[in-house]
C-alpha cells in the first residue's frame, strides 16, 4: 500500500471529485459534442468548443509550453472548482473526465500554474442524459470523512492501551500473557495499517518483517518481540536479555504513542483517501497474510487477515451510500464479496480468535486467495467508480 | 532478392552454404545477412574482438543457464572450453552441436545432436560465456583451477539488497551461458547441448527462459515493453555510441591488474526479479505512471516530449516534482546517479504459476557493466532503498559473472585466464 494513495492534509478543493489520468488520446472523436479538446500554451489556452450538453463531459489537454500547466473546470463565480488536471508535461496529453450538470461555468488552463490562468466562458446545455447531482453529496462525504476520521482514532486509542499492557507484560516476563495478547493488540494496527504507512517511518519502525531489514539496519517494532516470544521456528535464536526486552518494548510503546499523537492531531480523509485505504487493507491481505508471510513466528496471521478486511469494511461502507448514487451495481458486488470473504474466514474461527496459520490446508489458504481476488479486483474499481461524476 | 536457407543439416554436411566468419579480431561481432529484422537466416560470428550477445541488437528469446564445475581438475576445464568453444561457433552458424550431426552418425549410437534446430535456420543464435567468483575460489575457500590471484576485486557475490528474497537454487554459479536467438527452440538446443557436453566437468545449477525482450540495445530497435506494460530501459547505453559502450560496458585494460584477461570484456549481472502481477494490475493509470515516471502509452517522462526526451527531475509540479521522487525514473535514471549507465539486455519470464494462483512473472534482468561496484551496486541500493516501485517487486534470483573477452582464431573462450 502506498501512502501516496492516501491523500492526507488535503485542501478542500482537492476533494472535489475529478478523474484524470495521462495518456496519449489522439483521436478522439470530432463528431462528439462532448469530447472538447484543449490546447495548453504559454499565452494561449484553446478550448475547441464553448458548449456542450450535460452529461459526462472529457476534456483532453495537451500542453504545449515548456512549462507544467494545468487546466481547470471553474463554476460561474470562477472560485469553485468543479473538476481539475494537475502536472501536465510539454507534449504530454492529460484526460479529465466528469459529470456536469446544465449551467455557466469557465474554463482556465494555467502555464506554469500560476496565476488566474487563461479563462473563458463555458456553457453547459440541458440535455436528456442530464444527472442530478445528488444535493446531499457534499454532505455524504463530509460525513464519510468524519466517520472515518472517528474510527481511525478509536482504533489508535485502542491500539496504545492494548500495546501499553502488552509491553509490560513482555518487560515482566509474563510471556504467555503476552502470547495471548499479542494478536488481539495487533488488530488495531492492521485495521487502519495504510494511515500508519502515511506517517512516513513509523510502519518500518513498527511493522517490519525480518526479510525486509537492510543490512546493518535495526530490526525494531511487533515482530522483534514476536520472535523473542515465539522462538520455537527460530533455528539457532539467541532468546533477548531483559536489557533487550525493556529496549524493543520502549521503543514499540514510543512509537505507538507517536503514531496516537499524529493520529488525534489535525488530520483529515478524503473519500478516495478512504476508498484507496480500503484496496491498500485488501493488498495488505494478498501479499503478506494469505502467504502467512507476516507473522512468520506467531502464525496468527488470520487475525490480521480479519483487521485488514474490517478495516476495509468499515472504509467502504463509510463512502457506500456514495457509492450508490454513482455505481450501484459496483456496491452489489462490493457487498456480496465482502460477505462471501468474511463467510469464508469465519469457518476458520476457533474460540475467540482462530486457527493457526500452518493448520490451514492447501486447499484452505487457495480458496482464501481466490476470495481475496475475487474482492481485490472489483475493489480496485472503487476510487474511480466514486471520483468519476461529480 | 533470394533467401539463403542456411540449415542445420546442409551446413555440416557439406559446408557449402556456410556464413562467412571474419578472420582475426573483428571491430565489432560481424553480421551476416540481408535483413536483421525479419530473416530467421541471419547469423553471427562467434569469434571478434567481443563476446557476441552483449552489443548484439537484442533478439527476442532467451535462455539462460549457470552451471557449477564437478571438476577440480583444470585440464577438464579447460578442455570443456574447448569443446564449448566449437559446439557454440557451430550452432551460431545455424549447424549442428557436434561435429556430426543429428541424424547422420552411426545409427547404433546416441547423436551428438539432440535434433530440435533440424531445419531451423541460425535465428540471429549468440552465446556467450561468463566466469563467476566461486570458479576463482569455491565456497571452501579453495583455489580449483589455480586462477584464484586472477580474480577481479569487483567479481564478488553482490551483497543482500533489502527486499531480496532470493532463492539459493536460483543464484550464483561458477560459470554462465547466455543464449539469444529469435527463435526460443534455437536458444533452448543450444543450452540443452552445451549442457550435455558438460556433463562430467559441470552441472546445471539453474536456467531460465525469457520472452520479448525489455530492452533495446541499438538505436534501431523500437523500446520494448515489460510486464507492468511500460517500456523500459529507454536510457540503455545502445551499440551504436561507441564511446558510450568503451566507456560504460567493456573492461579496460588497465581497470584491475589482476584482470588483464578480462579487458574487452564486461560483467554481467542477472537478477531475477518477480513483479507481483496482480496487485499492480489493479493500480489507476494514473498511480501506475507516477510509479514508473512515464506515460504508459507514449514512455515519455511525466516532465513531457516524447519517448527519447530527458526525464527533468526537478520540473515543479503542484506537490513537488511532476516526475514524483521516489519513482523508478527518478531513482535509476542516469541524471540522478552520477551519469552511471548500463547496457540492459533483459527478458520478460512468466514460469507457470506461484502455489495461490498468481503468475510466477517478471523480468528477468541482465546487465553488462564495465564496473559492478561503480555501476550496478549502487543503483540496485538506491533502488531497493527508495524506489515506490518496490512495492510491487521480489528478488528471487541473483548473480554476477565476468564475461571474457572475444576470442581470435584457434583460440577458445576464456583462454586469456588460463594461459
Amino acid at each position: 500500500m502506498r501512502s501516496r494513495h492516501l491523500a492526507l492534509f488535503l485542501p478542500l478543493a482537492m476533494a472535489v471529485p475529478v478523474l484524470a489520468s495521462c495518456t496519449e488520446n489522439t483521436d478522439t472523436a470530432s463528431g462528439d459534442e462532448r469530447s472538447i479538446r484543449v490546447v495548453s500554451d504559454a499565452d494561449s489556452c484553446e478550448v475547441s468548443a464553448t458548449e456542450a450538453p450535460a452529461g459526462t463531459l472529457t476534456f483532453d489537454v495537451s500542453n504545449e509550453d515548456s512549462q507544467v500547466t494545468e487546466f481547470y473546470l471553474l463554476a460561474e463565480d470562477g472560485l469553485r472548482i468543479v473538476g481539475e488536471v494537475e502536472n501536465i508535461g510539454q507534449g504530454i496529453n492529460d484526460r479529465l473526465t466528469l459529470n456536469v450538470p446544465a449551467g455557466k461555468y469557465i474554463t482556465a488552463c494555467k502555464p506554469g500554474m500560476k496565476g488566474d490562468g487563461l479563462r473563458a466562458d463555458f456553457t453547459v446545455t440541458a440535455s436528456d442524459e442530464e444527472v442530478e447531482v445528488a444535493a446531499d453529496e457534499k454532505q455524504m462525504i463530509d460525513t464519510a470523512n468524519t466517520n472515518y476520521l472517528a474510527y481511525v482514532q478509536d482504533q489508535t486509542d485502542q491500539l496504545l492501551a492494548k500495546t501499553t499492557e502488552f509491553v509490560n507484560l513482555f518487560k515482566s516476563g509474563k510471556d504467555d500473557e503476552a502470547r495471548a495478547l499479542y494478536a488481539d493488540a495487533r488488530v488495531h494496527w492492521e485495521r487502519i495499517e495504510p494511515v500508519a504507512e502515511s506517517f512516513g517511518n513509523l510502519d518500518p519502525l513498527m511493522d517490519l518483517r525480518e526479510a525486509d531489514v537492510a543490512e546493518g539496519d535495526e530490526w525494531t517494532g511487533w515482530h522483534r518481540i514476536e520472535k523473542d516470544l515465539w522462538p520455537a521456528d527460530a533455528k539457532g535464536y539467541e532468546p533477548m536479555t531483559q536489557k533487550q526486552r525493556v529496549h524493543y518494548a520502549d521503543d514499540l510503546l514510543k512509537n505507538t504513542k507517536k503514531l496516537d499523537k499524529q493520529v488525534d492531531g489535525d488530520l483529515s480523509f478524503t473519500v478516495d483517501g478512504i476508498a484507496n485505504g480500503a484496496t491498500g487493507l485488501l493488498e495488505e491481505v494478498a501479499s503478506g497474510k494469505v502467504t502467512g508471510e507476516e507473522e512468520a513466528w506467531s502464525h496468527t496471521d488470520l487475525w490480521d487477515f480479519q483487521a485488514n478486511v474490517d478495516g476495509a469494511r468499515v472504509a467502504f461502507e463509510g463512502v457506500k451510500g456514495l457509492l450508490e448514487t454513482k455505481d450501484p451495481e459496483l456496491a452489489v458486488t462490493l457487498t456480496k464479496r465482502f460477505d462471501e470473504l468474511q463467510k469464508l474466514l469465519d469457518t476458520h474461527k476457533s474460540g475467540d480468535g482462530f486457527v493457526y496459520y500452518e493448520e490451514l490446508t492447501e486447499p484452505q489458504v487457495q480458496k482464501l486467495a481466490d476470495a481475496v481476488n475475487a474482492l481485490s479486483e472489483p475493489l480496485s474499481k472503487l476510487t474511480g467508480a466514486l471520483l468519476s461524476r461529480s | 532478392m533470394t533467401k539463403r536457407t542456411v540449415s542445420r543439416r546442409t551446413l555440416f554436411a557439406g559446408g557449402a552454404a556456410t556464413v562467412g566468419v571474419v578472420g582475426g579480431f573483428a571491430a565489432a561481432q560481424a553480421f551476416e545477412g540481408d535483413d536483421q529484422t525479419t530473416s530467421g537466416t541471419a547469423s553471427y560470428a562467434f569469434r571478434g574482438a567481443h563476446q557476441s550477445g552483449i552489443v548484439t541488437p537484442a533478439q527476442d528469446r532467451l535462455h539462460f543457464a549457470a552451471f557449477d564445475v564437478t571438476t577440480d581438475s583444470r585440464e577438464e576445464l579447460i578442455a570443456l572450453l574447448q569443446e564449448w568453444t566449437e559446439a557454440a561457433e557451430r550452432m551460431m552458424k545455424g549447424g549442428s552441436a557436434g561435429p556430426i550431426g543429428p541424424t547422420e552418425g552411426d545409427s547404433r549410437l546416441p547423436p551428438d545432436d539432440t535434433g530440435e534446430a533440424i531445419g531451423l535456420p541460425p535465428s540471429r543464435l549468440t552465446i556467450t560465456f561468463g566466469f563467476g567468483p566461486s570458479l576463482f575460489r569455491d565456497g571452501k575457500g579453495r583455489d580449483r583451477f589455480g586462477i584464484a590471484d586472477r580474480k577481479p576485486d569487483v567479481l564478488e557475490d553482490l551483497p543482500h539488497f533489502p527486499a531480496d528474497a532470493l532463492d539459493p537454487a536460483k543464484s550464483r554459479g561458477d560459470l554462465c551461458i547466455q543464449a539469444c536467438a529469435d527463435d526460443p527452440q534455437v536458444a533452448v538446443h543450444a543450452i540443452r547441448n552445451l549442457a550435455r557436453i558438460g556433463f562430467g566437468t559441470v552441472s546445471v545449477r539453474w536456467s531460465q527462459l525469457g520472452f520479448g525482450r525489455t530492452s533495446s540495445t541499438s538505436t534501431s530497435q523500437e523500446t520494448p515493453r515489460n510486464l507492468f506494460g511500460f517500456k523500459d530501459g529507454t536510457a540503455n547505453v545502445k551499440a551504436e555510441e561507441s564511446s558510450a559502450v568503451k566507456e560504460h560496458v567493456w573492461v579496460g585494460q588497465d581497470d584491475d591488474p589482476k584482470s588483464v584477461w578480462l579487458a574487452g570484456g564486461s560483467y554481467l549481472a542477472a537478477r531475477r526479479i518477480n513483479m507481483r502481477i496482480e496487485t499492480w494490475d489493479r493500480q489507476s493509470l494514473s498511480d501506475q505512471e507516477d510509479l514508473i515516471g512515464r506515460t504508459k502509452d507514449s514512455g515519455a517522462p511525466l516532465s513531457g516530449g516524447d519517448e527519447f526526451s530527458e526525464p527533468d527531475l526537478d520540473l515543479p509540479g503542484r506537490d513537488g516534482p511532476v516526475i514524483p521522487v521516489d519513482s523508478h525514473v527518478a531513482m535509476v535514471h542516469p541524471s540522478a546517479n552520477g551519469g552511471a549507465r548500463m547496457l540492459r539486455r533483459g527478458y520478460n519470464f512468466v514460469d507457470g504459476n506461484d502455489p495461490l494462483g498468481g503468475l510466477d512473472a517478471g523480468l528477468f534482468f541482465i546487465a553488462f557493466v564495465r564496473d559492478p561496484a561503480e555501476q550496478f551496486i549502487p543503483l540496485q541500493t538506491q533502488m531497493a532503498k527508495s524506489d515506490a516501485m518496490m512495492e510491487y517487486l521480489k528478488f528471487t534470483g541473483s548473480a554476477l559473472f565476468a564475461v571474457p573477452p572475444g576470442i581470435g582464431r584457434g583460440e577458445y573462450v576464456g583462454q586469456a585466464l588460463f594461459t
